[in-house]
């Protein structure tokens, strides 16, 4: 089984989000970047899948600038076999990704397509199912376990109030969920060895796909904070204090 | 051109969110249909059929249905899709499921989680968990979106008087089987629509901790438990409890947080409760910044001292 991996660049989870100086958009600029979370762990179930003899390829895929060749050693470093950069410095929106990965798809013909469930940058959840239909392909999505079994993949999602659990035949599209593995460290020696290795860019006019953004961005503000609340020294004068104010009692 | 809503239910009654979701659909001043799903909806039909701002109600019914997939009902939708300038429905799983999968089929961008809506094109939603409001104008003639369904106040379920009628369902999709569901019995209100709501973080220590500290709270309160995604990483409670970015989002009256550092990812869930009051042993801790009332102390003492002042 052949298994890709679409891996997008975000900003790292731990920075402090801001806007840029001309209010334009969010700052990336000098701004510490790296993997989406999520795509990670699609990177470690692909790995999981090729340790238990079930694939034997798998090939990591991100679409945008030069720069993003980074998270592309990153899963080199993890443990995937092949890296493709699809590089454009567009702006790349969920229906672009999906028909961007869709023409990827066309010329690997793996058999199992992994993505993350969302990407905590945009936080949009919509390029797997979308790619799932332009392929008309079964879908998975915030999958907290899976299996291979009699070339079916059971797998188990995160839903409201509880989880459902689908058979899907192959080739099929599965989105992770944090809860489906810990991603592996990294070690160093990796990634010095995935320095060394090749990674394949295709320019984006090659895929002949629309990629024009459909959702105009007019304005990004910062949400106006919560008014600060008021530091109470007992839990009698908690009580008090939300009788008086608020007119609650406990 | 007409509004539709995709509704969810259980098979016995309407999930709340999407009383929010048709109100959200009356913004454009045109008729509003709602899309019902399933295999036996003659009761939740009727239910739906008064409730205000409901022009007509449309019952896709087949066996094939009960449990349904993304793939059945993105096609379902796409079936139907040229009588409708907008579909939407609230941002729950269901929705984040299948939605985008009806959208690329019909070749449009999707806006997920809409904060507001401003024109009949243009939207607010967040990004970066919260963090950042954009503006967005689609440019598509379909309107494919989520709402926030906190952001905009329940239909009443009165007065109303609907039209039913059921549709023709597309050939069933093959290639994925439906297995299980597991829903978490609990005799507590659901976390999504609970008035009060007390979550507990990795500072309880112990599954065995989080039950013992919050279980006698909640009762007290009839609220319902949450916790962040670091305690349900830790094992000290299940995921459908999450609350966050990557869990659910709450607005209740009353939220108490727990031994909760108020991490974005955990704020970005529970910032729009009416009254936030945070239990925590760290002065320092961001959580007091988002807080109303906020009290620093060990949480083995103060929460035991808070359950039992409760009249």
């Amino acid at each position: 089984m052949k298994i890709l991996v679409a891996v997008k660049r975000v900003v790292d989870y731990n920075v402090k989000i801001r806007i840029n100086a001309d209010g334009t958009d969010v700052a990336t600029n000098g701004v510490k970047m790296g993997i989406n979370p999520f795509d990670e762990n699609a990177v470690e179930a692909a790995l999981q899948l090729k340790e238990q003899d079930q694939a034997n390829e798998i090939i990591a895929v991100s679409l945008g600038s030069s720069a993003n060749q980074d998270v592309l050693r990153h899963a080199l470093a993890m443990g995937v076999d092949r890296a493709l950069l699809v590089e454009t410095n567009s702006k790349l929106q969920p229906l672009a990704v999906a028909k961007l990965l869709k023409a990827v798809i066309a010329q690997e013909q793996p058999d199992l397509i992994l993505l993350g469930k969302q990407a905590i940058d945009d936080d949009a959840g919509q390029a797997g199912q979308m790619l799932a239909a332009l392929l008309n392909y079964p879908q998975a999505t915030f999958a907290s376990s899976l299996q291979l079994e009699n070339n079916e993949l059971l797998v188990t999602r995160e839903v409201d109030g509880g989880t459902e659990t689908l058979a899907l035949s192959l080739p099929a599209v599965i989105t992770a969920d944090l809860r489906l593995n810990d991603p592996r460290f990294v070690k160093l020696p990796n990634l010095m060895m995935a320095r060394k290795k090749t990674i394949t860019t295709i320019p984006v006019a090659d895929l002949g796909v629309d990629i024009e953004s459909r959702l105009k961005l007019l304005k990004v503000a910062e949400p106006a904070p919560r008014k600060a609340g008021v530091m109470v020294s007992s839990v009698d004068e908690l009580f008090q204090k939300l009788l008086d104010h608020e007119g609650v009692t406990l | 051109m007409n509004i539709l809503v995709l509704a969810e239910h259980d098979g016995q009654q309407l999930n709340p969110s999407s009383l929010q979701a048709i109100t959200a659909a009356q913004f454009w001043q045109a008729p509003v249909h709602v899309l019902l799903v399933g295999s036996a909806l003659d009761t939740i039909a009727s239910s739906l059929a008064t409730v205000s701002g409901v022009t007509k109600v449309i019952k896709a019914e087949a066996a094939h249905l009960e449990n349904p997939l993304a793939e059945d009902i993105a096609n379902l939708l796409v079936s139907i899709s040229s009588e409708y300038s907008v579909i939407l429905a609230a941002h729950t799983s269901f929705s984040r499921n299948t939605l985008p999968r009806a959208a690329a089929l019909l070749d449009v961008a999707m806006i997920s989680d809409v904060l507001e809506i401003q024109a009949e094109n243009c939207y607010v939603r967040s990004i970066y968990a919260g963090n950042i409001l954009t503006h967005i104008q689609s440019q598509d003639a379909l309107q494919v979106l989520t709402v926030h369904s906190s952001h905009f106040i329940a239909a009443t379920t009165q007065g109303g008087s609907a039209d039913i009628s059921a549709i023709d369902v597309p050939a069933p999709f093959t290639q994925t089987r439906w297995i299980s569901t597991k829903q978490t019995q609990s005799d507590r209100p659901a976390l999504s629509s609970a008035k009060v709501v007390v979550s507990g973080g990795r500072s309880l220590g112990s599954a065995e901790n989080f039950e013992q500290v919050l279980a006698p709270l909640a009762a007290k309160l009839g609220a319902a438990i949450g916790a962040t995604r670091a305690a349900v990483d830790a094992g000290y409670a299940a995921n459908e409890l999450q609350v966050g970015q990557t869990g659910i989002v709450v607005a209740p009256d009353l939220y108490i947080a727990v031994g909760i550092s108020g991490a974005v990812q955990h704020t970005y869930g529970m910032k729009d409760s009416r009254i936030v009051v945070a239990i925590n042993q760290d002065p320092d801790a961001p959580i007091f910044q988002i807080a109303d009332y906020g009290l620093v102390g060990d949480l083995f003492d103060t929460i035991p001292a808070i359950t039992a002042a409760i009249q």
